[in-house]
């Protein structure tokens, strides 16, 4: 018979030793606030005053008049002009400018002509936040062109990112962060937790009692799960006051994924701790299982350009699934039910890695 | 009489290495059970496999009325099990790791600080309710360990090796608890490599490369040792060691200190004055006599053949 009390006797257990190891401890509260203001400040979210450089090839009263209009708008400092097109791209791509404006020779004639935006507009990709920024000069009024028919594109720029064909922003990367941050601290903390055990030979005497492996499980993973609603709470916190991170939907519908999640990947560091036989082992096994999730999830980099197996490898993920649906509920506003597709492949990893740890941890010394 | 355990063929290998070779052993009920061996003769291998804690390779046991390994999880409320190594939780305090245990055995919640109290009192650990148990000394900590292994009052307790790490005041001490709890009818298993303590056992099992090489009460089995014991004292000890052991009839001879334990074969009439004779001839001065076997003698001829 599963038993509530020596489950609550298990977690009991684990807070006293939680309140004795100190680094651990400190790993609770250290680990999210730390990363957040590194990936927080790292991204500069106000942009102004991008460094510009254009080339010119119309030269004409207008197309002057339309590189002052830009520089006038303090998004771009025109610093440099170029000579031509590839010249331009040159600087762009040694991070001299971010920013560059190509007027082509037919600008005069674009101009006049329905329909057709009058010069491009380059910018460095490679940074989300840049990247949104410059999008903000595309629709800048042009003197004297030919007005259009209502619903038709009005844009004076073609808008071509450089290096990143994603376009993300600081939005992105903090309630990204939650999922990454728990993703490591879950799974490390989970995989010492019984790994200790056997180590300190703890493990010898608890099977010669009756707790059964499901009731040392549960109870081993009961207490992270509130550690990790803690670093969650931390983490959205310094974003939205530190970051002004929006939440658009539901915080009760994040806090519930939430659980799904920490549930999915708290059952990955319970696999790992029956798998490994000291704790260093422990630790070597949870960052090798920790890099290919951040690499692969979408976090790092866009989830469509990476190949098809990657893809298949990243699906079985807790951290992809998550992040869909953190930017769905947060960022988008979508409700918990709309998720649905994002949510059954965490319970899923759940069950077959709860069944997995405890069948591995048979109590039995052999 | 009432068995608390019985084996049949009991085997346990471990790739080509045989740990517990065709093992049959009796244990009564309410007695000191001693398992006498030297390091990786099987003593531990055999206590896990009774707790239920490594599948035999062959044979069957018969714990408490209960088959093992197959049952084992019903036995596990009704033994206790203490670890060669200290296996309770470091960071924890006395306290707290009683009270974990408490609670894993779903022991009665009304009952809980009294009975706890009560073993701390026991067991002398009342002035230590709140010290860590890493901080504990070596004999706090068997103390500590053999609190918690009895903490659910089992009926059978498996003690491997328990005194191996403290001093000799507190192993007569630990005796003596145990003695006490065999009085209120619990068996105690015990592993051991100490003779002394082999000699305080009810019953002993001596173990040797996994079998079973002797069995019975310590002086039943001093009585019956199939040799006699002429014990040598001289100058010269190593000297007489080199000319007595090439000596037909003798069978083992020992060093203790400056004497020499020689056993001889029960088929010598008069063993002492064949020894004394031989050192004679040597030019070796020593006094020889015949004296009472004890249990290493026992232990010596047991584990001479294998």
């Amino acid at each position: 018979m599963l038993s509530l009390a020596r489950i609550a006797a298990v977690s009991r257990k684990e807070i006293l030793h939680l309140r004795r190891d100190r680094l651990t401890g400190g790993m609770i509260a250290g680990i999210p606030i730390i990363m957040t203001l590194l990936f927080g400040y790292a991204i500069n979210q106000d942009v102004r005053h991008l460094p510009a450089g254009y080339v010119d090839l119309a030269n004409t009263t207008a197309s002057r008049a339309l590189i002052t209009d830009a520089h006038a708008t303090q998004v771009i400092d025109i610093i440099t002009d170029a000579a031509s097109s590839s010249e331009l791209e040159a600087m762009l791509r040694r991070g001299e400018i971010s920013v560059g404006i190509l007027i082509p020779p037919d600008f005069e004639r674009r101009r006049i002509r329905n329909g057709q935006p009058v010069a491009q507009l380059l910018v460095d990709g490679s940074d989300p936040i840049i990247l949104s920024t410059a999008k903000g000069l595309v629709q800048l009024p042009v003197e004297g062109r030919a007005s259009r028919p209502p619903g038709q594109p009005s844009d004076t720029f073609s808008f071509r990112p450089y290096y990143n064909p994603e376009r993300r922003s600081v939005v992105f990367i903090v309630p990204g962060l939650t999922g990454v941050i728990l993703t490591l601290t879950m799974v490390l903390f989970t995989a010492i937790a019984i790994v200790r055990e056997r180590e300190h030979g703890n493990l010898e005497l608890l099977i010669t009692t009756p707790v059964l492996s499901i009731e040392l499980m549960i109870g081993k993973i009961l207490p992270y799960i509130v550690i990790g609603y803690i670093q969650v709470s931390l983490i959205l916190l310094l974003g939205v006051y530190l970051f002004n991170v929006p939440i658009n939907g539901s915080l009760i519908d994040f806090y519930v994924a939430v659980g799904f999640f920490v549930t999915s990947t708290l059952t990955l560091g319970l696999v790992i701790s029956t798998l490994a036989s000291s704790q260093f082992q422990a630790f070597q096994m949870t960052f090798i299982s920790f890099l290919p999730q951040l690499l692969l999830s979408g976090y790092m980099f866009p989830f469509e350009g990476m190949p098809r197996a990657a893809q298949w490898l990243a699906e079985i993920f807790p951290l992809t699934h998550f992040l869909r649906i953190v930017r769905g509920i947060l960022l988008r506003g979508a409700e918990l039910a709309e998720m649905w597709a994002e949510l059954w492949p965490l319970l899923v990893f759940f069950l077959v890695m709860m069944s997995l740890s405890v069948l591995r941890f048979r109590k039995r010394l052999d | 009489m009432t068995l608390a355990i019985e084996t049949h063929g009991l085997t346990r290998r471990f790739g080509d290495l045989v740990a517990v070779d065709h093992v049959n052993l009796s244990i009564p009920k309410a007695c000191v059970y001693g398992f006498l061996g030297p390091n990786g003769s099987g003593k531990s291998t055999m206590i896990r496999m009774l707790c239920g804690l490594l599948q035999p390779s062959e044979g069957s046991a018969n714990v408490l009325d209960t088959r093992v390994p197959e049952d084992s999880a019903a036995l596990l409320a009704r033994i206790g099990y203490m670890t060669q190594k200290f296996s309770l939780y470091d960071d924890l305090t006395v306290w707290e790791n009683l009270d974990f245990l408490y609670r894993i055995y779903r022991l009665p919640g009304h009952d809980r600080k009294r009975r706890i109290n009560e073993m701390l009192k026991r067991f002398w650990l009342d002035d230590r309710v709140n010290q860590f148990a890493g901080t504990l000394s070596g004999g706090q900590r068997q103390r500590l360990a053999l609190a918690a292994a009895s903490l659910h009052e089992p009926e059978l307790m498996f003690l491997d090796e328990p005194t191996s790490a403290v001093d000799p005041e507190s192993r007569r001490q630990f005796w003596e608890f145990l003695f006490e709890m065999v009085d209120c009818g619990t068996t105690i298993l015990v592993s051991t490599h100490f003779m002394d303590e082999a000699e305080r056992c009810h019953e002993l099992a001596i173990l040797d490369e996994g079998k079973l090489v002797a069995a019975g009460r310590p002086d039943q089995m001093k009585k019956d040792l199939g040799a006699s014991v002429i014990e040598v004292e001289g100058e010269d000890s190593r000297a007489m060691r080199n000319t007595l052991i090439e000596l037909d009839g003798v069978l083992s001879c020992a060093q203790l200190g400056k004497r020499l334990h020689v056993l001889v074969s029960p088929d010598i009439n008069d063993p002492g004055q064949m020894v004394r004779d031989r050192l004679a001839d040597k030019g070796l001065s020593a006094h020889a006599s015949r004296v009472d076997a004890s249990l290493e003698d026992v232990f010596v001829m047991a584990t001479m053949d294998t």
